[in-house]
């Protein structure tokens, strides 16, 4: 690695993303920028969750999911065949569209991911430690045996956000985190991330274009044309994309003349 | 606007067939409800004057007075135990296969059709099957252990399908949001299938138990004893069984057998009973814990 990329985190080079025979993802390369907030935008369908999931390689859960091309790591390809899936979640982290706490107590909805990796430090002290950088320790400190359930929609997903922190990942990877909460939930959610992002490279996709431009450092904006195939029009820094974009469709987009 | 002359809504009419089937539902619940209550008031006038401790302490008796079912509860007890240390991890294990590794394709179908299959084969099937493979090609004899064999293939199709359901009814959120913790498959099926199937699994289970020793043609087909005046200390013990004893009851030509028979049935309805409010205790106790 030399000095130039040392504050690129992931680099995905030429990527291809196929369902059985339908082509989902062309030709995407694309540099994450360290402590950065890269917000993935585009209509739907044009695969920007599938893109997402490439980073974490949840798309080898898919049956007939096959990618070609390669996603630099730290100087390591994700997709070279010795590296190991679940090696990579536990480092490159994921909160879903909609909270999805297990249905197990707050408390051990935070251990769960120390636990499967076999975490070897004080455990309390872990999950207090994520549940703070997640904003939530106040909030649940003294019900944290309580079932994860009975928390609200905004408390369940900065849980989600706290159960990812606590594996210590460098990367966590946000699909549209906010997009089942209500507005008041959805501020709490965008300024935890940016608060995050001073020690974590955060990929975030929303539908939300205001969300982007508030969250994001930098923006990718995906497309799909007749055949499906989604690709990457244009990536730049947030300011840059919404304000002066160089490409007329990313222009036609933020505008909102299609959707 | 409507016009009257293209509607004609014959509201008492109408009317009149929502109460005459309104009738015909409450008396197809009633016939069940009606039919249960005659069967049970029945049974209890007869063998109420025959329960005692010797009824279920004594060993059976050519004297009616003497009889007691000691020697068929124990065997019926211990006939409940070996079928579930046999069904429970397999039938557990096959259903994990089934909806968490196995791929769809035409080999799974295949299984799938043939295990709804199976669950509806009678059950004199099974034990005849029981008695060529168990009882004379293993030479397990006529023993607990080849009855509970017996058993455990007969409720195995019943206690897959329903830890199958109860596994299938985890979320994949729940599932996903573990794999992108890091965990491996069976950390997921561990720490998240597992602990939110398990009141279903459990419930399928008891059920199938509870439908195991109320069989009494897969042990007539494999054990014919019915005079048994010692209680099994061991799986290679002969054994008989409640319906057994008391099929046996009853075919006797003396009144006072039918009494003891009754007796007999109370005892069986009892178990059976308590077994069902055990699977929806532990039904309802994991639930709470969950929803909390």
């Amino acid at each position: 690695m030399t000095n130039d990329n040392s504050d690129i985190v992931l680099s995905a080079r030429d990527l291809y993303v196929h369902y059985g025979d339908f082509l989902a993802l062309k030709d995407i390369n694309l540099d994450i920028k360290r402590h950065g907030i890269t917000a993935l935008i585009g209509p739907s369908g044009c695969g920007k969750s599938t893109l997402l999931r490439c980073f974490n390689r949840m798309n080898d859960l898919v049956q007939d999911a096959r990618i070609e091309g390669e996603i630099m790591f730290e100087g390591y390809n994700l997709y070279s065949p010795e590296r190991d899936a679940t090696e990579i979640r536990s480092r490159i982290g994921m909160v879903f569209q909609r909270p999805n706490p297990f249905p197990k107590s707050i408390y051990d909805n935070v251990a769960f991911g120390l636990r499967i990796n076999g975490y070897t430090g004080n455990m309390e002290e872990a999950v207090e430690r994520s549940l703070k950088q997640a904003a939530l320790w106040e909030e649940v400190k003294d019900r944290l045996s309580r079932s994860a359930l009975t928390l609200s929609g905004g408390q369940q997903q900065r849980l989600c956000i706290a159960r990812a922190l606590a594996v210590q990942p460098e990367v966590i990877l946000m699909d549209e985190p906010a997009s089942a909460l209500d507005p008041i939930a959805t501020l709490a959610i965008e300024e935890l991330i940016r608060e995050l992002s001073n020690d974590y490279t955060i990929l975030i996709v929303t539908h939300n274009m205001q969300q982007a431009a508030r969250v994001s450092d930098e923006t990718a904006f995906l497309m799909v044309n007749d055949d499906r195939a989604g690709y990457l029009v244009e990536f730049d820094a947030t300011s840059q994309i919404f304000t002066n974009p160089s490409d007329e469709r990313t222009e036609a987009y933020i505008t909102g003349r299609f959707s | 606007m409507q016009t009257t002359s293209q509607f004609n809504q014959r509201l008492p009419l109408r009317k009149a067939v929502g109460t005459v089937l309104y009738f015909v539902f409450l008396s197809a619940v009633l016939v069940g409800i009606v039919g249960l209550v005659v069967l049970l008031t029945q049974i209890l006038i007869q063998g109420i004057p025959w329960l005692s401790w010797h009824f279920i302490s004594g060993f059976p008796s050519r004297h009616a007075e003497e009889a007691g079912l000691l020697s068929a509860l124990t065997g019926t007890i211990w006939l409940m135990f070996l079928t579930a240390v046999f069904t429970v991890p397999v039938g557990v294990g096959a259903a994990i296969y089934l909806e968490e590794y196995a791929p769809t394709n035409w080999v799974t179908n295949l299984i799938e059709i043939n295990l709804s299959n199976l669950a509806g084969v009678p059950s004199i099937v099974y034990g005849l099957l029981g008695l060529a493979v168990f009882v004379q090609f293993l030479g397990l004899g006529q023993t607990l252990m080849a009855g509970a064999m017996t058993l455990a293939l007969l409720v195995l199709p019943i206690v897959i399908l329903a830890s199958r359901e109860a596994i299938r009814a985890v979320p994949d959120t729940h599932r996903l949001a573990a794999f992108a913790l890091g965990a491996d498959k069976w950390q997921v099926i561990r720490g998240v299938v597992l602990p939110s199937s398990v009141p279903g699994i459990l419930t399928g289970t008891i059920l199938a138990m509870s439908r195991a020793i109320g069989e009494a043609a897969p042990i007539l087909a494999i054990s014919a004893l019915v005079y048994l005046t010692f209680v099994p200390t061991n799986p290679l013990d002969r054994f008989t069984v409640l319906p057994i004893q008391i099929f046996n009851w009853v075919s006797r030509p003396q009144d006072e057998f039918r009494g003891l028979a009754a007796a007999g049935i109370i005892v069986l309805l009892a178990i059976l009973l308590s077994m069902n409010a055990l699977a929806i205790l532990l039904r309802d106790r994991y639930q709470v814990k969950a929803d909390d």
